[in-house]
């Protein structure tokens, strides 16, 4: 292995690690601010636990998305350092925005919220939990911004062979960020929904308290479906606005080496890969991908032979074609999730109707382990992102192997890279530990009448 | 092009305002131990961070990405030259954060020892990795013409950039002791203050070597300057302060020791960012590392309207959490608490509660 490739998979494993945490934050930290206004708002105990008991669920996870968060930003610097060298005054902006803009929102407000609940005035409260989705969401924005320009350069200038920003509101009309930064936000909402069902879930099965796990599993079907929905439909809008300035990108999600027109969807396929263009076709459906990469039903997508001939005339010789294994089945694992995902919360909605969701056990059961889902969902979608990138560090201006840092050797990759693998093999099983065992914890006792206009007491650690 | 030296002091205040925050919660990470005798003692030490911390750390967050955007070229050379330190420092930031969060959430002896020391671990290496950092910066690193590092790991712990560590691990230490004795009671407070005691000398005599040093280092003028003499004047009040027990002046004369110490190592740079012992015609500076003058301007705008609103929410935050922790907030057998942490009976308090512990909003209702 080479440096670079060490570098990528170092990258690779801490942003995918990274990303585990995020979605959970950004989906809970709404989810619990909506339960807190519900109980500012009706005064029912009930939200107050619900709030209490989901809000620890949420700071488990705010802490490991935190630390990870700093080795990202740490990683630019380390790893790449010829890529922050060149981009730095273009990439470098929405970071320190974000640090400026978000962070500080998100962390100062969460150690308000916590330790403010004897402190602050139940309105003053409740907006610090909305500040905390705020910073969440924004933090979000920049980065997403950020990466954005990585897949579609815009608002800037070469300068000496150096790329120069010179409209920073390009960088936040692009219109990979505008969508895909609205696939994040509501896969993040999916994903703190399924969190949220699949913990209510358990606890209506294990005899938890039916009437307020109830109202949990509403309030998670109820953002969970209109989410999943949205997604879906801003992932489409995506693959088409990527298929037009990443084709490669596209191409390789659906192994097509030869140019179509019309275009099927292939549903399944056996063998493919770099080295395999004529894969065994199990399943397909005609006219899907035209549709998908171009809004057409006749729609032309241009094959991966034929791309890299092109790029090869435009940006000398080389291998352009990201990997396609990787594009195909995490493009596959990523759409099957979110449909399966789409069934559940359909199947939750039925239930809900007919007043069944609390007792129909098959659909508790399959709701806790759907848990799963928005995982793969979220993994295999950055995969497809980010893999479908490569070559390219910064598509069309900078390749991935020549924005590795100069000074750092093999060996010191190998050194972080063994590191952060033990660490957050660690981290992630404590924190996986701890998620169930305080899904499974009884709610904070309902308070009696006597209590109600006592001040809640602070979290403590 | 005068947003440059602009950005540099943006850099520097972030820097600071890291230190002088985050220096007190590594302090009462090194020091919860050895304040709190027992289980309620070492959580009400936490406590007394517990709402603070994570809001200080990003200071660090903020200070890396200022450099990423402002000198993309000071921060690809920086994190990749200290690739194996920022490895070390990253898993104690972790792990010291994920302890907070996670030390209280099991009822086991072994967990919370176990954790107990990784805080402890975490704030002492952390502020020890960064002052050798910061002290590498001035001193001089094998950096060649392209700018990147050429030395090794063990290049980087040179004396002097070892002593700007140890330094400020010490600075820390009384930082962090003078804080608990500001913001906990009875014979936590005693015990505090005796352990700043205990400290001041150390830290006096490492801020004298070290502004000392500094000032060579620097290769200004004969005489210290006003900051570098702030730094020792600070200290020594510092040191003075805690003998008198003067919480509150203690807490600030340690605030501004670090601070100083901090900008100290600042303008000995500037107009350098990071100084090459290869060739003085290598030496990273704010002009050969400089991001784009529009990139720059974008910025420029960006903090001038956000630090102070940041600023003015993270002053308020303190001013909401500046009552006294103390142990019997964390005591089991006081009363029935309920499972929540709520003492129902609000006369099962102590009668001997201290004056700030009387100003309990919560309490004059009673």
């Amino acid at each position: 292995m080479t440096n670079v490739d060490l570098a990528r998979w170092q990258f690779a494993f801490t942003s995918i690690n990274h990303f585990l945490f995020v979605p959970i934050t950004i989906g809970l930290a709404f989810l619990v601010a909506l339960l807190q206004t519900a109980w500012y708002r009706s005064k029912r105990d009930e939200y107050l636990r619900l709030t209490r008991f989901f809000g620890t669920l949420l700071v488990i996870n705010v802490a490991i998305g935190v630390v990870s968060g700093i080795v990202q930003e740490f990683e630019f610097g380390m790893n790449w350092g010829a890529y922050s060298r060149l981009v730095g005054n273009i990439f470098g902006a929405p970071l320190a925005m974000e640090g400026l803009a978000a962070f500080f929102l998100e962390s100062t407000f969460l150690g308000l919220w916590l330790f403010g609940w004897d402190k602050l005035s139940r309105r003053l409260h409740l907006a610090t939990i909305w500040l905390v989705a705020l910073g969440s969401v924004l933090s979000a924005a920049f980065i997403m911004a950020a990466n954005s320009w990585m897949q579609h350069p815009v608002g800037y200038q070469m300068v000496h062979g150096k790329p120069q920003l010179n409209d920073i509101w390009a960088l936040l009309t692009n219109p990979v960020f505008v969508w895909g930064y609205s696939k994040v936000l509501l896969a993040s909402l999916v994903t703190g929904a399924a969190v949220m069902l699949a913990v209510s879930a358990w606890q209506l099965r294990r005899g938890g308290e039916a009437a307020v796990f109830v109202r949990s599993a509403r309030l998670a079907l109820i953002v969970l479906v209109p989410s999943i929905l949205f997604t879906m439909l801003v992932g489409d809008e995506l693959g088409v606005i990527e298929a037009s300035y990443q084709p490669m990108k596209i191409a390789a999600a659906e192994a097509q080496w030869t140019t179509c027109q019309p275009c099927s969807f292939s549903l399944i396929q056996i063998g493919g890969g770099n080295n395999d263009h004529t894969p065994t076709q199990i399943l397909a459906i005609p006219h899907l991908l035209s549709l998908l990469a171009t809004n057409h039903w006749n729609g032309k997508v241009i094959g991966l032979s034929p791309l890299q001939s092109q790029y090869a005339a435009k940006y000398g010789a080389g291998n352009y074609v990201p990997n396609v294994f990787i594009q195909y089945w995490s493009m596959r694992v990523m759409a099957y999730a979110g449909v399966l995902v789409l069934l559940l919360g359909l199947w939750g909605l039925w239930l809900l109707r007919r007043k069944k969701v609390a007792t129909s056990r098959l659909f508790l059961w399959v709701a806790v382990w759907a848990a799963v889902l928005p995982f793969l969902m979220n993994t295999a979608g950055w995969l497809l992102t980010e893999s479908g990138r490569q070559p390219w560090i910064v598509q069309g201006i900078m390749l991935t192997k020549n924005g590795i840092s100069a000074s750092v050797s093999t060996a010191d990759i190998a050194i972080s890279l063994a590191a952060f693998v033990l660490l957050y093999a660690a981290l992630g099983t404590i924190d996986l530990l701890l998620m169930l065992r305080y899904s499974r914890e009884q709610l904070p006792p309902a308070r009696t009448a006597a209590d109600q206009d006592a001040p809640v007491p602070a979290v403590r650690y | 092009m005068t947003l440059l030296p602009f950005w540099f002091i943006i850099i520097t205040v972030l820097w600071t305002g890291f230190f002088v925050l985050e220096g007190f919660d590594f302090g009462v990470g090194m020091l919860h131990n050895a304040v709190g005798k027992d289980e309620p003692e070492r959580r009400a030490a936490i406590n007394t961070i517990g709402p603070l911390w994570d809001g200080n750390e990003v200071w660090l967050i903020v200070a890396g990405a200022a450099m990423f955007a402002a000198f993309p070229g000071w921060y690809a050379t920086m994190f990749s030259g200290f690739y194996l330190a920022l490895v070390l420092l990253l898993a104690s930031l972790i792990v010291r954060g994920v302890s907070f969060e996670y030390r209280g959430k099991r009822d086991a002896i072994r967990w919370r020892r176990t954790w107990d020391i990784l805080l402890t671990a975490g704030s002492l290496l952390a502020p020890l990795l960064i002052g050798v950092a910061l002290g590498d910066l001035l001193h001089g690193l094998p950096i060649n013409s392209s700018q990147n590092y050429t030395g090794s790991f063990w290049d980087l712990l040179q004396p002097y950039a070892l002593l700007t560590g140890v330094t400020l691990v010490l600075i820390c230490l009384l930082h962090g002791a003078t804080f608990l004795s500001l913001k906990t009671t009875g014979d936590m407070r005693e015990r505090s203050g005796r352990l700043a005691r205990r400290v001041a000398p150390l830290t006096g005599a490492a801020v004298v070597a070290f502004v000392i040093w500094t000032h060579v280092t620097a290769r200004s003028t004969f005489f210290l300057n006003p900051i570098e003499l702030l730094a020792v004047l600070a200290v020594i009040a510092a040191i003075w302060l805690v003998r008198e027990r003067r919480d509150g002046f203690a807490f600030a004369a340690t605030t501004v020791t670090m601070a100083a110490c901090i900008v100290s190592i600042f303008t000995g740079l500037y107009p350098n960012v990071m100084v090459s012992s290869t060739s003085p015609a290598y030496n990273l500076t704010v002009h050969n590392t400089a991001s784009g003058a529009y990139s720059l301007k974008v910025m420029t705008v960006v903090a001038v309207i956000l630090l102070p609103v940041v600023l003015a929410y993270q002053t308020w935050t303190y001013y909401v959490f500046r009552r006294r922790v103390s142990r019997r907030d964390f005591e089991p057998d006081l009363g029935p608490a309920t499972p929540d942490g709520s003492h129902p009976e609000p006369s099962a308090q102590p009668k001997t509660a201290s004056i700030s512990d009387r100003l309990r909003p919560e309490e004059e209702q009673t």
